[in-house]
């Protein structure tokens, strides 16, 4: 049992860096600009997802509020960097800190709250940041910020000729997600969020303390999120309360990693690889029209991929080889 | 206002209060409603408020039916039923969102004062538009009548049982499905019924669902799961704390006060005013 699940750990390690090769050098046959673009977002969301899956996946805290932890961060980056001309850079950590502080001091009551209840105010309190940021005048209030251009360079991670950096370092992003999800599975912290997802009560009496380690969870995923809503606002080089806090977000942040497998390592990924393009190619071939066929096509899709695999993607592959699944 | 939130509210305190199921589609059920009552007043000139049965009939049946065609297969789930209820119904709403846009085209619509609609009337020396005062009575019985209904009929009880312990209802012979069915048609219904009082005093586009539908999570919420007094009593206040809140803050953060009602709520009384799960 053991040595299966350090044999199954040691592969996943290198299918990731042979697809993270992969990824790399797509762009030496990917040309096109808009395919780049979605590739971009595919590798955003895929990070975004693998975020969200270890709060909500492996610790089992629903979370459909995580668009606060990204609008933090991508308006945290934007205000310091045009009203204080702070680099995106340090911007982007101070959002990440802010975030995860902000976490944990909303999960010291919030982690109280149980199912249904938690799930509401998740969706709840990032409908007041959405609201609030809406009618905050100094942060550009509903009218957003517009992030002034100063030229192509990574200092100031802005590039305005080529998507190319952007895609480099959201293939970063994806690495990174991927590798502390990797790490924490096998570290304390990952059994302890797993048994508190399955039992918490169960958990608490073997001595794992579990208000601790769901504000563990919380931080670190909210980190990884603003750190990901840093960048879109980069890469869009304009941010508008609705489009970085919407609720939109916080279900597209859940949906890859559930369609995908919600609580596993691969989950995430898989979901956003099929889902992120599937979207915006429905978006630009059908949604031309702007009369709503779009939204029936992908609608569809999603009803149809969580009736049919309601575990999600992975089980697919568990599936064929059943008997090498030892989890 | 929180009578009409109330009787939004009540429909979903039926099936995810009482049912313990997630539907994310509530809002588009109230949308589509509202767009019959619509069409029925545009072509066939019925009054929305006479309307109102037909339309709660047509919703009943289509809460069904979508419960048999679709929210049945994502409750059999074995594995995190929750997220799949989540997102079959966030996927439906999309789809009836898309639906509503490629037929109804996205324009804003609204029904032109009818018979009801722009004469008020006095009670005591305060003045209340007349569809506001149609939609409270409305609620309140709608709310009286379901609580009745699960109280006092067997089909509550068959409805409490069942979502309490499927197993054990089968073996005293209650068919899962048809409660469950009977339990969304009649969840729809009540949605039904608010979005054709709603009609009248509200634009109508696809989207507008959207808007309401939180609130109603809220108010079911904030009222507790599994009471159906909670969701009446949780409408009333969400109406209240808006009306409050819109006193003090600009309009645009009106929402705010309801959120941090609920916030405030829960943390003091983790299940809800009234809830029992």
């Amino acid at each position: 049992m053991d040595k299966n699940f350090a044999a199954r750990r040691r592969r996943d390690l290198i299918i990731a860096a042979v697809l993270t090769a992969l990824a790399a050098s797509a762009p030496l046959f990917v040309k096109n600009v808009y395919i780049q673009n979605i590739l971009v977002l595919t590798l955003m969301y895929a990070a975004l997802s693998q975020s969200w899956n270890i709060l909500s996946g492996y610790c089992g805290q629903i979370s459909l509020g995580h668009a606060l932890y990204f609008g933090i961060g991508a308006y945290t980056t934007e205000l310091l960097f045009t009203k204080f001309g702070v680099l995106p850079w340090f911007g982007m950590l101070a959002g990440g800190g802010i975030a995860a502080v902000i976490a944990m001091g909303l999960g010291y009551p919030f982690f109280r709250l149980r199912g249904h209840y938690f799930v509401i105010a998740t969706i709840v309190i990032a409908e007041i940041g959405l609201l609030l940021f809406q009618n905050w005048e100094w942060a550009g209030a509903a009218l957003g910020i517009t992030i002034d251009v100063r030229g192509d360079s990574w200092l100031k991670f802005q590039f305005m000729r080529s998507k190319l950096p952007y895609f480099y370092f959201a293939l970063a992003l994806c690495c990174l997600a991927w590798f502390v999800t990797w790490w924490l599975e096998d570290s304390k912290w990952g059994f302890w969020w797993r048994a508190v997802k399955d039992n918490p009560e169960a958990a608490e009496s073997l001595g794992v303390v579990v208000f601790n380690s769901k504000m563990g969870a919380a931080a670190v995923s909210a980190f990884l999120v603003a750190i990901g809503g840093a960048f879109y606002a980069q890469f869009l080089a304009y941010i508008d309360p609705e489009s970085v806090m919407g609720f939109q977000f916080s279900l597209l942040m859940a949906l890859p990693a559930v369609l995908g497998g919600i609580g596993t390592l691969w989950g995430p990924v898989l979901g956003a690889a099929i889902l992120i393009p599937m979207t915006e190619l429905t978006r630009s071939y059908i949604g031309g029209s702007g009369r709503g066929v779009d939204l029936i096509v992908y609608g569809t899709l999603i009803v149809a991929i969580s009736l049919a695999l309601p575990q999600g993607l992975v089980s697919l592959f568990a599936r064929s080889k059943a008997k090498g699944a030892t989890r | 206002m929180g009578l009409l939130y109330g009787l939004i509210a009540v429909g979903l305190a039926l099936i995810f209060g009482l049912m313990d199921v997630t539907n994310f589609a509530h809002g588009e059920f109230l949308m589509i409603a509202m767009y019959a009552s619509f069409f029925l007043f545009t072509y066939f000139a019925i009054d929305p408020l006479l309307s109102a049965p037909l339309v709660a009939a047509a919703m009943f049946v289509f809460g069904a039916i979508v419960y048999l065609f679709i929210v049945r297969f994502a409750m059999r789930a074995k594995a995190n039923a929750g997220m799949v209820q989540i997102f079959t119904t966030f996927g439906l709403a999309i789809v009836m969102r898309g639906l509503a846009q490629l037929f109804f085209t996205p324009d804003y619509r609204s029904i032109p004062p009818s018979l009801i609609g722009g004469k008020t009337v006095s009670i005591a020396g305060i003045f209340l538009p007349e569809p506001q005062l149609v939609g409270a009575l409305v609620s309140i019985a709608a709310f009286a009548g379901l609580y009745l209904f699960i109280h006092r009929t067997d089909f509550g009880r068959a409805l409490e049982a069942t979502r309490e312990d499927p197993g054990a209802v089968a073996l005293v012979g209650i068919d899962k499905n048809r409660v469950f069915a009977f339990g969304w048609g009649l969840g729809a219904a009540l949605v039904g019924l608010a979005g054709a009082i709603m009609a009248v005093f509200f634009y109508i586009y696809p989207d507008v669902g959207a808007s309401f539908a939180l609130i109603a999570y809220v108010t079911v919420a904030l009222g507790g799961f599994g009471s159906v007094f909670g969701a009446f009593a949780g409408g009333i206040i969400v109406g209240l704390v808006e009306a409050v809140t819109a006193l003090m803050l600009p309009p645009s953060l009106k929402s705010v006060g309801i959120y941090a009602v609920y916030l405030l709520v829960v943390f003091i009384r983790p299940r809800g005013l009234f809830g029992s799960m």
